[in-house]
């Protein structure tokens, strides 16, 4: 099994610690009392003002990862830091506040069903702003023409297509301007036009507002074309990173499976499981 | 051995872990600096929904049970020649035990099941998570709201169901079975109290009120946020609401009037 010690680039970072919006400490972190354990020693850079992809095969965390920066979870050991402020150590009103200087764009878009697309964007102005209705009207209009929404922002969110809610939900994520934009899976379970769109989108807002994004996917093809830096978890830590062209080229065999989609390799195509043969025959006895 | 003691004591563990969970989120909900131009509206809204929307279910129920009341007293009574009391006894009986208990068992079924369903698609949704991360506190948002609407609405909705039911037992007694309509009223004036039938069944309905919305609004947030769980989760608030409705009133009216 390969482990993090044995990846050339470990040592490596993306940017100095300054220059990170978001700097991942050594954290360990299980669910139930330590039964599941997702993340031991894991350490990131995600540098200002980029894309920072991070990879890693189904249910190794990737999610959890976002819910640990926006400190909807908290990790057993280690600390997290967004633009220099430990969010953990945070009390709940501070870190409320912090969490208006980013948003998350959640795989299923998670719009709120009761209100109507032009709403759903509107919600995070009526909120935390003190702007007139008319102001809020020109900034909605402007942040769903940007996702192609704006004449669709009548509609509720159950008569959009999945793409359609993705594009709604990042425009209500991008309406107060944040600092980072964290996107769970945006690529999951869309058509071809509606994940090249998607892939534009995360490109343009990047260098158009400079946003910094953390784009978790396993979506390899679309994210290596955008991404500006790339994280691959496995084994419960960071198990390769660097640009694109680094990781093509890297000849670890967990980065090389991955990018690659080969089905065995490092990580193992069976779950942990006795032989096939001691199972069948156990099966045998026990009937 | 062993392991019927190590049972019992994930049990407990796992009811005290409940308990606290349900303290600490009803708290955080309750606690805090109010912002009535934001709250007002929202606290508007889920009272027309927990509260206007039940009113149909509190009255029919109200009336049929005052009517069943004034026919069952009405037997009763005649045979002592005490028919005239028949005013009272259904008074009586619809403010201090059926309006706050049965209100309370109907707002369990109809609203509090209605929350907790509500509560547990929005956070399997994730809509919760995403409040969160918009720096919007869904306790303060989506919690707090809902229970003050369910506080507020189950006493008047008491005071409507025993009001129609006075109404519908003096249908039956007077007008279909010929009690005087004067000895009706009069009798039920001169043996109601304010004090201890009218008030003592407002803190009851106070009480249901509070126990009632914070378990429908506990089981929806803690729910596993799956088809399975939140079916659990809707049933669970049903049949918990009602016994702890239902062992409430006993030690309420022990209080009360023991």
């Amino acid at each position: 099994m390969q482990t993090a010690s044995h990846v050339p680039s470990q040592s490596s970072s993306p940017c100095a610690d300054d220059e990170a919006l978001v700097v991942i400490d050594s954290i360990d972190f299980a669910h139930g009392f330590g039964a599941h354990q997702v993340y031991r020693g894991l350490s990131m850079r995600i540098p200002k003002g980029k894309i920072t992809a991070v990879m890693g095969p189904s249910g190794i965390g990737k999610t959890t990862l976002l819910r640990l920066i926006g400190a909807q979870l908290r990790p057993q050991q280690g600390k997290i830091t967004f633009a220099g402020v430990d969010i953990h150590a945070l009390g709940r009103t501070e870190l409320y506040d912090v969490r208006k200087r980013m948003s998350m764009l959640f795989q299923s878009g998670a719009l709120f069903t009761d209100m109507t697309v032009y709403d759903n964007v509107a919600f995070p102005l009526r909120e935390h702003t003190e702007l007139p209705e008319s102001m809020i009207d020109t900034i909605v209009k402007l942040k769903l023409e940007a996702v192609g929404l704006r004449g669709a922002r009548h509609l509720m969110p159950a008569e959009l297509s999945g793409g359609m809610a993705r594009r709604a939900a990042l425009a209500r994520a991008i309406a107060l301007d944040p600092e980072l934009v964290m996107y769970d899976e945006p690529f999951a379970g869309q058509d071809p036009i509606s994940m090249g769109v998607i892939v534009k989108l995360i490109k343009e807002l990047n260098q158009s507002l400079g946003v910094t994004s953390i784009v978790v996917t396993h979506d390899v093809a679309e994210v290596m074309t955008i991404a500006d830096y790339v994280y691959i978890i496995a084994n419960k830590t960071v198990v390769g990173h660097g640009t694109p062209a680094e990781l093509k080229r890297s000849s670890n065999p967990l980065i090389h499976q991955f990018l690659h989609g080969e089905a065995d390799g490092p990580v193992p195509f069976h779950y942990a499981a006795p032989s096939l043969a001691d199972d069948l025959l156990g099966a045998q006895h026990a009937r | 051995m062993l392991d019927r003691i190590a049972a019992l004591g994930r049990v407990t563990l796992d009811t005290v872990a409940g308990a606290g969970a349900a303290l600490l989120m009803l708290l955080k909900a309750l606690i805090g600096k109010p912002n009535v131009r934001k709250s007002w509206p929202l606290l508007m809204q889920q009272m027309y929904a927990v509260g206007v929307l039940s009113l149909i279910i509190i009255v029919v129920s109200g009336l049929f049970i005052g009517m069943v009341l004034g026919l069952q007293g009405y037997n009763i009574l005649v045979d002592f020649g005490a028919e005239q009391s028949l005013g009272p006894m259904v008074a009586l009986s619809l403010l201090r035990e059926l309006g706050p208990v049965v209100t309370a068992l109907l707002f369990a079924g109809r609203a509090g099941s209605s929350l907790t369903a509500e509560i547990g698609l929005m956070k399997a949704t994730e809509q919760l998570s995403s409040l969160e991360m918009m720096g919007v506190d869904p306790l303060r948002r989506v919690i707090a709201p809902r229970f003050w609407a369910g506080f507020y609405s189950m006493p008047l909705l008491a005071l409507v169901f025993s009001a129609v039911g006075i109404f519908g037992g003096y249908l039956v007694g007077v007008r279909w079975l010929g009690v005087d309509e004067g000895a009706f009223w009069s009798v039920m004036q001169a043996n109601v109290e304010w004090g201890q039938d009218i008030v003592n069944g407002i803190i009851k309905s106070l009480v249901f009120a509070f126990v009632v919305t914070w378990i429908a609004l506990h089981k929806g947030y803690s729910c596993t946020p799956t088809s399975v769980g939140i079916s659990r989760a809707t049933t669970s608030t049903v049949v918990t609401a009602s016994l702890a409705v239902l062992g409430l009133d006993f030690v309420l009216t022990a209080l009360m009037f023991g």
